[in-house]
């Protein structure tokens, strides 16, 4: 089956190529890295996590967000998201793989990763982390491949794989919130010591996830035969506008507490996001285009309206995913190091070094996220010729209650 | 198809159990403390640093430059790449919850020497995913630099800002190199080790020792009738951030 990525049109094989260059770009930056120390970072002694932490927590959540169809599916039935779980899944795979690599690109002694095994320690969360994010790997490619592969021979999926379906539910919730106890369990770090923490990383993953799947529906559907529904569509639609809902509420949760008790050390690291502290304003506008693209993503969700009309939702979908990306992926993090614990406001920014071997980790990500579509796609095109049409008659469900 | 399932998970409980096995017979933390100190048995070290004393000699940096100087301490010249294991603070900065704007001119202008705090209940250690940082019994907060896999982590999770990363090989710039203590790699975490080197051999630690002005005390404070217990039992003493629950061993007289 995995055959089916190595055949496919010019138009295929050109962006395999493009996604290649990004790597080999990247890696020549990884390379210097490697060379010469996370010097080449903006990184500092007192911001001394950034980009890479950043986006691990971000992706950590869109992986953790499969979970958003394959629960509708398999537990409660919903026969419109049949066709959608294995893509679920197989975003999930890229977006676990990218979270793992960019831990190790923030690695002093990356060669040394496998002291977390040698040596494991039951009192850190990074151990945990480590033992979850692969146990989630393991569950979504052995669930993804069995299910495809039996959908290829146009039989259910074997009895057995069910387990492993209803263990990766909980699974997956469970990868998102230990990446919560990374930083919520930090005494020294105010910003982050917060028990709303893993629901608020749930809720903006459950909203970014399925708003990210909804914007690869409709590029899959230009580029495919792939046609989702109008149902399918429309039911991740109403859970993105739940999530952004929530996670927009325990935002505002936070600033309350935050606020209303004046405790100078939690509401120094807000100040620093959304005011600029000591003079330094560097992610304040990002932050406020943030909380504004959060805003227009819940007035384009909210009103039926424009949620149901595709080119609003797809814009919708972009402003979700981008507020929650710069909330996640650029402020969480810098936030909680600064001020530092000297008081002091030490500036950080990405460099392009760092951005470069971003790049390659992004690259890594979408080059098997295209091999693992093209699987889906092509075993598609051969049982199931005229996709948008049978939906209802294709039943491969793994028996459900 | 079965047959491919049935030897991938061979496969992958093979793998599981050689994990299993290592971890089970491999070493643990404990069994890898390289420095025995004395034999008594409970033993806790800790340090008293009389602001006061320091304060008279504005400007001096002596237990900063020998601590630097014998533990091979780069001098990479970039404050975002800076590594300190002891160094001077202002008080505000030391003291964030001692402080406030009406406070003695004494005291608000007095340097703090802050160094590791070498904590009872220690948040790296907690942290640390490969037990690359650990408890000596006798409190010290060691470092193993070839275990380390520079995660960063205990640097999130030090409340005091004690631990520094080598972003850059060090080893370019140390001035003059001490053959007697081992320089890091570029990548690892570094801090105060209470000169585990020097107690070994019977030495008190370097900073103690120089300090022009005696501000520095250093002892058991499981012992009442050690120096420290008895400054301590005289004199009002704060401590760095004690709200947090990380008990700190480093002991100020304001």
């Amino acid at each position: 089956m995995l055959e089916k990525a190595l055949t496919g049109d010019k138009r295929y094989w050109g962006w395999i190529a493009f996604v290649l260059i990004m790597i080999g770009a990247g890696a020549i930056a990884y390379l210097r890295q490697l060379d010469q120390g996370l010097t080449v970072t903006g990184l500092s002694r007192d911001v001394s996590w950034g980009f890479y932490i950043a986006q691990f927590t971000f992706l950590v959540g869109v992986a953790a967000s499969a979970v958003m169809v394959v629960l509708p599916y398999y537990l409660h039935n919903f026969k419109a998201f049949s066709k959608l779980t294995i893509l679920g899944e197989f975003l999930a795979v890229p977006s676990v793989i990218m979270c793992m690599l960019f831990i190790v690109v923030d690695m002093g002694q990356p060669f040394r990763v496998q002291n977390v095994m040698l040596y494991p320690s039951l009192n850190s969360p990074m151990f945990w982390d480590m033992m979850s994010l692969s146990g989630y790997l393991f569950l979504i490619v052995v669930i993804g491949y069995m299910v495809l592969s039996s959908e290829k021979k146009g039989i259910a999926p074997p009895k057995w794989l069910k387990p492993f379906i209803i263990i990766s539910i909980p699974w997956a919730i469970s990868i998102h919130t230990v990446t919560a106890f990374l930083y919520s369990g930090l005494s020294a770090r105010p910003f982050w010591m917060t028990a709303v923490l893993a629901p608020r990383f749930l809720a903006s993953a459950f909203a970014a996830g399925p708003a990210l799947l909804i914007l690869i529906i409709f590029l899959m559907r230009k580029l495919t035969r792939f046609d989702a529904g109008k149902d399918a569509i429309q039911k991740l639609a109403v859970i993105a506008t739940y999530a952004m809902c929530i996670n927009v509420f325990l935002v505002l949760m936070e600033v309350f507490t935050t606020f209303y008790s004046g405790m100078p050390e939690h509401m120094h690291h807000f100040e620093f996001l959304y005011v600029g502290l000591h003079g330094n304003n560097t992610l304040v506008p990002w932050m406020w285009f943030s909380s504004a693209l959060a805003v227009v993503a819940l007035v384009l969700l909210l009103t039926p309206k424009f949620r149901k009309t595709e080119v609003m939702l797809g814009f919708a979908c972009i402003a979700v995913f981008v507020s929650i990306w710069i909330d996640k992926g650029l402020g969480m993090i810098v936030a909680g190091f600064t001020p530092s614990q000297m008081g002091e406001v030490v500036d950080y920014w990405p460099t392009l070094n760092e951005f470069m071997v971003s790049i390659m980790v992004w690259g890594i990500g979408l080059l098997i996220m295209s091999l693992l579509y093209k699987i889906i796609f092509t075993v598609r095109g051969e049982t199931e010729p005229i996709v948008a049409a049978k939906e209802d008659k294709k039943e491969l469900t793994v028996p459900s209650n | 198809m079965g047959i491919d399932r049935r030897k991938f998970l061979t496969i992958a409980g093979l793998t599981t159990l050689t994990t299993l096995g290592k971890t089970v017979l491999g070493s643990s933390p404990a069994g890898h403390d390289p420095i025995e100190t004395g034999s008594q048995a409970v033993k806790r070290l800790a340090m008293v640093i009389d602001m006061v004393k320091c304060r008279q000699n504005e400007g001096c940096t002596e237990c900063t430059k020998i601590c630097h100087k014998i533990h091979n301490v780069p001098d990479i010249g970039n404050a975002k790449e800076e590594i300190k294991w002891i160094w001077k603070e202002n008080f505000e900065a030391a003291f964030p919850n001692q402080h406030h704007d009406l406070l003695e001119d004494n005291i608000k202008n007095s340097p703090a020497v802050v160094l590791c705090n070498h904590c009872d209940v220690p948040p790296c250690v907690k942290v640390c995913p490969t037990g690359s940082t650990w408890q000596r019994e006798d409190g010290i907060i060691m470092m193993d630099m070839h275990r380390c896999i520079g995660c960063r982590y205990c640097v999130a999770g030090c409340p005091y800002g004690s631990r520094s990363f080598n972003f850059r090989d060090p080893r370019p710039h140390i001035d003059e190199m001490n053959p007697e203590y081992p320089t890091r790699s570029k990548g690892v975490v570094e801090k105060c080790n209470f000169c585990a080197e020097r107690l070994v051999d019977g030495l008190l630690p370097a900073c103690v020792d120089i300090c022009p002005e005696k501000a520095l005390t250093f002892g058991n404070i499981n012992d009442p009738e050690s120096e420290i217990r008895q400054i301590l039992k005289s004199r009002h003493s704060i401590r760095r951030k004690p709200i947090l629950g990380t008990n700190p061993q480093i002991y100020y007289l304001v």
